[in-house]
């Protein structure tokens, strides 16, 4: 298993965290990750909150690299309904590796509820998102509190966070030893192990830790 | 140094009031602002502040009516469709004198449209924003930056000129994160001695009111409301150039589809075309003269814009009887750096 991050024992990986925190970026590397590995890779579009900049953006791309896409019926369009195809159900019986990319928030994780009876019994690891950048300074007890907020509305446990800190093209090494230095914190206060970090492919990640090398795949069209 | 952090453009703006001294805000939900309500209910109760949540656009409004009345910094934001149920309210803010800000994320129309980004708002923003003679200052940010930078711009703006002030965005802007710092920056609460404030036995009643039946009243305010926008369009007009100095092909786009166009312009000047923006930043007052300071020299001008071409008409009264060419995507499509360019190529041809 190299460096931690795609173990063959987490057939389903469960991405939430606070909105905006890179869930949908982390998502679609790491089917693209396991999908050049030679694995059979399900991403389920969990987010019914917030209809821009989402999994389902990468329909084409993952179509081409033979990822299947669930998405919720209408994302994409110009529906803006929360409604989940009954296809998700799919994932319990398949032997693919899923990877669920959930809404923003614990108004995000909601929907995550509804599965969480058979996510229990088919087991999961349900990876919290940080980014240290997306914060005001002082408010880093947020994180804290949003994870219970989340374990409560999708009836589920975080198992591990990830530290997903950057500040978009300006990210430097510096960024990412701090982003690590907090992650490390909000592990220590919570209890929760760090699984892995990611780094914009091209910035040397500052330490010898597990560290998943990432493309920008979300960003603006200029 | 002040901190540098990750935001969504609806986020900034909504930090950035509170940061304007803005404590009382009147929202009501729609993709794709929703975050502005959202950050303020989160944030409003840790600073002493008032988010309420109304039964509607209407209602929103007209409370934001009622605090500015008061004489405090008020805003409310919404997406086009609430912009359009907001426009009764607007208009008697106007009519009142008052200040205030209100922020539209445009998504596609007419009607429900869509919830993807859109400038179709233009002439809505622009020219009729609600009945009468009225104008409003009208800001079109390009950034998270300056996004977040003219809020407090239109709080102080609106307080000097004691009129509404629109922060003109689009669902692009407003969803996107970007890096942004927070203006180190101390509000300018101006004196408002019109304020309906209480009078403490003190002075007169204070009456905000937009009704007059003397229509000899009516037409000295209006007139009266008319010299400040004089003013304001000699002395508030805003835009950025971009390599418009030798420039043969002149464009004209504001917001994000500025953004758009600039990638479009290093593009075509990396071919030898030289192309150039002039991005408005305050749609009104227009940059009418700088527009045309720009295009003196020019062969061609090409608005782009995300709408059927709103701002085209602002554009040819600006350059007088020269042509001038447009390019856009409308129902929610955002134009490509690559279309604009294959725009600019065949101008270049031309």
């Amino acid at each position: 298993m190299p460096m931690g991050f795609l173990s063959d024992s987490d057939r389903i990986t469960v991405i939430t965290g606070h909105y905006g925190s890179g869930k949908t970026n982390l998502a679609a590397n790491l089917a693209f990750r396991l999908r050049e590995e030679g694995k059979e890779v399900t991403v389920v579009d969990l987010d019914i909150v917030n209809p821009y900049f989402r999994t389902a953006d990468f329909s084409r791309s993952f179509a081409e690299a033979g990822i299947r896409l669930i998405a919720p019926v209408y994302a994409r369009t110009n529906v803006d309904a929360p409604v989940l195809p009954p296809e998700i159900d799919s994932v319990f019986f398949s032997t693919d590796h899923v990877i669920i990319d959930v809404g923003g928030d614990d108004a995000g994780a909601f929907a995550l509820g509804r599965y969480s009876a058979k996510l229990k019994a088919a087991g999961y690891r349900m990876l919290y998102v940080l980014n240290r950048f997306r914060y005001l300074n002082g408010e880093e007890q947020e994180e804290q509190e949003l994870i219970p907020l989340i374990e409560a509305a999708s009836r589920l446990k975080v198992t591990a966070l990830v530290n997903n800190s950057h500040l978009c093209n300006e990210t430097t090494a510096g960024h990412l030893a701090e982003g690590l230095e907090f992650a490390r914190e909000i592990s220590r206060k919570t209890g929760l192990p760090l699984q892995f970090s990611t780094a914009p492919k091209g910035i040397p990640f500052p330490e010898d830790e597990p560290c998943l090398p990432v493309d920008i795949l979300v960003k603006a069209p200029f | 140094m002040a901190e540098r952090i990750l935001m969504k453009g609806n986020e900034a703006l909504a930090e950035a009031a509170i940061r304007a001294g803005c404590r009382h805000f009147f929202g009501y939900p729609i993709t794709p602002q929703t975050e502005i309500s959202a950050y303020m209910a989160k944030k409003m109760p840790k600073v002493g502040g008032l988010y309420l949540q109304a039964e509607s656009e209407v209602a929103a409004i007209n409370m934001v009516l009622g605090a500015a009345s008061a004489g405090v910094r008020t805003m409310t934001s919404s997406s086009s469709p609430g912009i359009s149920l907001k426009t009764e309210g607007i208009s008697y803010i106007a009519g009142s004198d008052l200040p205030c800000v209100i922020i539209d994320i445009q998504r596609g129309g007419p009607g429900l449209g869509g919830i993807q980004p859109s400038q179709a708002d233009y002439w809505q923003a622009t020219k009729a924003t609600g009945h009468g003679d009225f104008q409003l200052l009208v800001f079109a940010p390009s950034t998270v930056q300056e996004m977040a930078n003219t809020v407090f711009d239109a709080f102080e703006l609106a307080e000097k000129y004691r009129m509404p002030a629109m922060i003109f965005a689009d669902g692009m802007l407003g969803q996107m994160m970007e890096p942004v710092t927070f203006p180190e920056r101390e509000p300018e609460i101006s004196e408002k001695p019109w304020a309906a404030d209480g009078h403490k036995g003190q002075r007169t009643h204070n009456i905000i009111n937009s009704l007059y039946l003397q229509p000899q009243d009516l037409e000295r305010l209006v007139r009266e409301r008319f010299e400040r926008y004089d003013v304001i369009k000699k002395t508030e007009v805003r835009y950025d150039e971009f390599m418009t100095e030798d420039a043969d092909i002149l464009l004209v786009a504001y917001g994000a589809t500025a953004r758009i166009v600039k990638s479009a312009v290093v593009e075509a000047r990396s071919k030898g075309i030289k192309a150039g923006l002039l991005r408005p930043i305050t749609l009104w007052p227009f940059p009418s003269e700088a527009i045309a300071a720009a295009a003196a020299n020019t062969k061609a001008i090409l608005c782009v814009e995300m709408s059927m071409g709103q701002m085209v008409d602002d554009v040819r009264l600006a350059v007088g009887g020269k042509q001038v060419d447009f390019f856009g995507r409308t129902g929610g499509i955002i134009p490509t750096p690559a279309e604009v360019l294959a725009q600019i190529e065949e101008l270049a041809r031309r």
